[in-house]
């Protein structure tokens, strides 16, 4: 490693900065904090329960991996500590503790370390645990208890026709995951990812964009004109806000170049709307990233930029 | 070349060349109908059963196959025994033949089948084919049946059929498809540690 020190070869133009993975997880953390406290506030004490659980396991199961395949300890980039948490507060609070502890093994060894540890995972780990445990634990994954009782999410009261509260859905005190109930507290935390620079404005920006044309066709379709509380309501629910800020835009699996973000983007809400609508409501967002994640490499290469000079000669 | 024997054809085909976590042969329904150890069991001694009569079969005819136009000899060959092999479990054994459905018939195009064929059928003496294709029919068994029943277990929770683990605390992807690849991957992983970077 220390050759890394010595020579930096890279392509100019050179830009130092001080960003390191590590900062760069903490500021995910950070971000993730209002969603995740608000969760802890609308669920209680199990929701923390599973947070810490989450975030444990993964940590504990990294650092087991590293110790018996005698690799470097790399507990330090806190990747860890994300995909636990992002994978807690996907989970729906009544999970079982030990049905979190599977998901996070999952996460970990089958999807990051199998795969070469951080960098090279071709999936989202939380993203992949948890349609593993949604696959797995069917039942217990849509059970959903909110101050008491077992009620639907907003989601499937809309695809039910019920009604919804959109005010209440805004702030969260709604039934659903941990970490997806609050639009506001997941903003607050957007806002501080973008103060930060830390993601990139395009896929968050396209992904709700196609949702939102993709309902609003839809809904002039079916329902004969742009229905504005049926759209905000697709906006704000199922872990879609959660899903387009922390999950999509995981550096390790979506595309690099700004064009190829932005196809990325679009597949997304294609493919979540398409989901929501006309599929089983559960689980969309999950699904579509990581259908998305399986198209980065292909959409990688197909936006690549091309070398300067190169190619002309040929027209 | 060292002269080879029945020990050797055995050993190469259960352990050295294990068809299902070395060489990766007939994988389709290795994935497919190991949802269950007595499926994957039975699925095993069907395949075993071709592959050992077609491997004499064709060892017998080495001289008569024409070289250009062997794949489809091969392919006739094995057809006849899988009807065979077909009819004989439709009489005796209605269920698993039920339960095993187009995969008995999909035998007769097994990439396994042709891989021994080829390999050694129609080079060697029947005598030698036969032990051959125990050794491959052993080995293949054997791992599509530990396949079917760590499925088994993990995915609908009983083992041939007698419950382990209560019913609702199952990792039901074990029993779908994924659950197979994952699995079966961890199957090679382990055949490659035990065999320790040794090749073929």
């Amino acid at each position: 490693m220390d050759e890394q020190k010595i020579f930096r070869i890279s392509f100019f133009p050179h830009i130092r900065d001080k960003a390191s993975t590590s900062r760069i997880m903490l500021d995910v953390i950070i971000a993730l904090l209002p969603a995740a406290a608000f969760g802890v506030y609308n669920f209680g004490w199990r929701a923390l329960l599973l947070i810490l659980i989450c975030t444990a396991t993964c940590m504990l199961s990294e650092l087991l991996w590293d110790v018996c395949m005698r690799r470097r300890i790399m507990l330090r980039d806190m990747s860890a500590v994300v995909t636990g948490l992002i994978l807690a507060l996907n989970l729906p609070p009544t999970l079982d503790w030990w049905a979190a502890v599977i998901g996070s093994v999952f996460a970990i060894v089958v999807v990051k370390m199998l795969f070469g540890g951080l960098g090279q995972n071709f999936m989202n780990p939380a993203v992949a645990a948890k349609c593993f445990l949604m696959i797995s634990f069917a039942g217990r994954m849509n059970t959903f208890v909110f101050q008491n009782v077992a009620s639907a999410t907003p989601l499937e009261v809309l695809k039910a026709g019920g009604n919804v509260d959109l005010l209440q859905m805004f702030l969260g005190n709604t039934s659903g995951a941990i970490g997806e109930t609050s639009a506001l507290a997941l903003l607050i935390g957007a806002v501080y990812l973008f103060i930060r620079r830390i993601i990139d404005f395009r896929i968050p920006l396209f992904y709700i964009l196609t949702v939102v044309v993709y309902i609003s066709i839809y809904s002039m379709i079916t329902r004969g004109g742009i229905d504005g509380t049926f759209l905000a309501a697709h906006l704000l629910s199922g872990g879609l806000l959660l899903g387009a800020f922390y999950m999509a835009t995981d550096y390790v699996t979506s595309p690099v170049s700004p064009s190829g973000r932005i196809i990325y983007a679009v597949i997304l809400g294609l493919l979540t709307c398409t989901f929501r609508l006309f599929g089983s409501a559960a689980g969309s967002v999950a699904y579509a990233i990581l259908i998305g994640n399986l198209l980065a490499p292909l959409i990688e290469k197909v936006t690549r930029r091309k070398t300067f000079g190169k190619g002309a000669h040929l027209k | 070349m060292k002269k080879d024997t029945i020990f050797k054809r055995l050993y190469h085909g259960i352990l050295i060349e294990n068809p299902s976590v070395v060489l990766c042969l007939g994988l389709c329904p290795t994935l497919a109908v190991t949802t269950t150890a007595k499926n994957g069991l039975a699925m095993g001694i069907v395949t075993a059963a071709v592959l050992i009569l077609s491997e004499f079969v064709i060892s017998l005819l080495k001289r008569i196959i024409p070289k250009k136009d062997r794949m489809i000899v091969y392919v006739l060959i094995a057809a006849c025994w899988t009807t065979i092999v077909q009819l004989v479990l439709n009489a005796y054994f209605p269920d698993i033949s039920e339960s095993l459905g187009i995969f008995v018939a999909l035998t007769a195009v097994n990439g396994l089948i042709f891989g021994r064929a080829d390999g050694y059928a129609i080079e060697n003496n029947p005598f030698l084919s036969i032990f051959d294709g125990i050794g491959f029919g052993i080995g293949y068994t054997l791992i599509i049946t530990i396949l079917g029943a760590i499925r088994e277990i993990l995915g609908i929770g009983t083992i041939f059929g007698i419950r382990i683990i209560p019913d609702g605390y199952t990792l039901s992807i074990a029993a779908l498809a994924p659950g197979a690849f994952f699995l079966l991957a961890c199957l090679i992983a382990i055949a490659n540690k035990i065999k320790g970077g040794r090749r073929v």
